[in-house]
């Protein structure tokens, strides 16, 4: 029986779509809870209730909102390219989703534990805002068009400095996998080895960047709705516009797994002593996550020039000098070898 | 090769399934929802007359300029991979010719600054 698994093609296979399995579906049913308490903070937040009716406190809220979009009419624009107009919306999902592949969750947990783990994520990422133009460019409608410039010029322009930023841990770590740059936040003084303290400031760098680069407030000028009506979702209902609603939220929870990972220490304990394990990623990736909603809840919305100058005249400066110091710093041993984990 | 192929089939069949959740969605909601569409329903959306001309209309160079320096700034960061990888073993001579490639790149972004590329208002 063990045999059939290992060493025939179709039992190899099963196993690895097993394993994809037991990764999404937690994934997805986490994201529907997810929605819930993104929603319930924000509430909080303004002294509101939130969601409260269906189920017990809500809690099944998302599953019936789910259910809506499946019974919605699919409306397509009159003059819509229909293949680009459902195609938008897959890509958004698919690369959100795909991405998870190379994400670890404990030592050796990873589906595909591949070299070039956090490059993959990158290029992964990098394909998402694809969605965003095809979509604004096949509804053919002004209000989307225009939406989709704007997002896509903010979320190639964010990426920008997230590239420079991993870049600096890379070069602390001197490998791309992610299970290499958890094992080299691993040490003797327990939260304090993580990556968060020498490379502090690009912790809050790469956050602010991960809202930008995932349309969050406050910076969702694409469904600004008080001037774009809602960017380049403005003609999609029902499914498809589901899609790109679970595309955003998947990639919002996979840059909580990524600044858990990179700066956080993955599944490593903060206290020295304490097992490692799931459990401690998996409270990481809620930290980050109730950081998300949090600034969605308290922060008024960029205007669009100061998002593009916060980006190009602020970020890119900053962390373009950070790759440069910590390389210094790596390379000559500054701060006790704090930057030059590969030894 | 086989090594290669164990390592990024995974990614592969994610991929496959990735698709196959999308297809069932869109799919299941063509064929379980309504579908009764009249001119006023599927006319683009307007604010408050009917739309004009095509929408894919002229715009701003400046998300040109933008692009345009994500793709300069972008392979930066994809020499940078490599160079940041083997930063163990690196000599002196490749570490500095970097901070030589990184300074030209800073000039040319100083230019754009100065030039106004980066200006919204």
């Amino acid at each position: 029986m063990v045999e059939f698994f290992t060493n025939t093609y179709l039992g190899m296979f099963l196993v690895i779509v097993a394993q994809i399995l037991a990764l999404l579906v937690p994934l997805l049913v986490a994201l529907a809870f997810l929605m819930y308490a993104d929603r319930k903070i924000w509430a909080a937040v303004m002294m509101r209730r939130g969601p409260n009716v269906v189920g017990a406190f809500g809690l099944l809220q998302s599953f019936a909102d789910f259910i809506k979009y499946m019974v919605k009419e699919v409306v397509f624009p009159a003059g819509a390219d229909r293949a680009v107009f459902l195609l938008a919306p897959m890509i958004s999902l698919v690369m959100a989703l795909v991405a998870w592949a190379v994400i670890p969750f404990n030592d050796g947990w990873v589906i595909s534990d591949i070299n070039v783990a956090i490059l993959y994520v990158f290029a992964v990422s990098s394909l998402e805002v694809y969605g965003v133009i095809m979509g604004g460019w096949a509804s053919n409608s002004k209000y989307p068009f225009l939406g989709s410039l704007r997002s896509a010029a903010q979320m190639i322009s964010y990426e920008v400095s997230i590239g420079l930023i991993i870049i600096g841990v890379i070069i602390s770590t001197g490998s791309m996998n992610f299970g290499s740059i958890v094992q080299a936040q691993d040490g003797n003084y327990g939260l304090f080895s993580w990556y968060w303290l020498p490379h502090f400031p690009m912790l809050f760098l790469f956050f602010i960047s991960a809202l930008a680069e995932t349309n969050r407030p406050p910076f969702d000028l694409p469904e600004a709705e008080s001037e774009l009506v809602a960017g380049y979702q403005v003609e999609y209902s029902s499914t498809p516009f589901l899609l790109f609603m679970i595309g955003e939220l998947v990639a919002v929870v996979l840059m909580c797994a990524l600044v858990s990972l990179m700066f956080f220490g993955g599944w490593l304990s903060p206290i020295p002593g304490l097992p490692d394990g799931i459990l401690w990623m998996v409270l990481k990736m809620l930290f980050v996550f109730f950081m998300f909603s949090m600034v969605k809840a308290i922060t008024p919305r960029y205007r669009y020039d100061q998002l593009m100058r916060l980006g190009w005249k602020v970020f890119l400066p900053m962390s373009l000098f950070w790759v440069v110091f910590v390389a210094f710093a790596a390379k000559f041993e500054w701060f006790w070898g704090a930057f030059a984990r590969w030894g | 090769m086989e090594e290669m192929l164990r390592e990024y089939l995974p990614i592969l069949v994610f991929l496959g399934l990735a698709i196959a959740i999308g297809l069932v969605l869109i799919l299941a909601a063509i064929v379980l929802a309504v579908r009764n569409p009249d001119p006023e329903k599927v006319s683009a959306y307007e604010c408050g007359f009917n739309a004009f001309d095509d929408a894919r209309m002229k715009f701003d160079v400046r998300f040109y300029l933008v692009s345009i320096l994500f793709i300069i700034f972008d392979l930066e960061i994809a020499m940078l991979f490599p160079w940041a990888v083997a930063f163990q073993d690196i000599s002196m001579v490749a570490f500095w010719s970097m901070m030589v490639f990184l300074g030209v790149l800073t000039i040319g972004f100083a230019y754009e600054w100065k030039k106004g590329a980066l200006e919204w208002e």
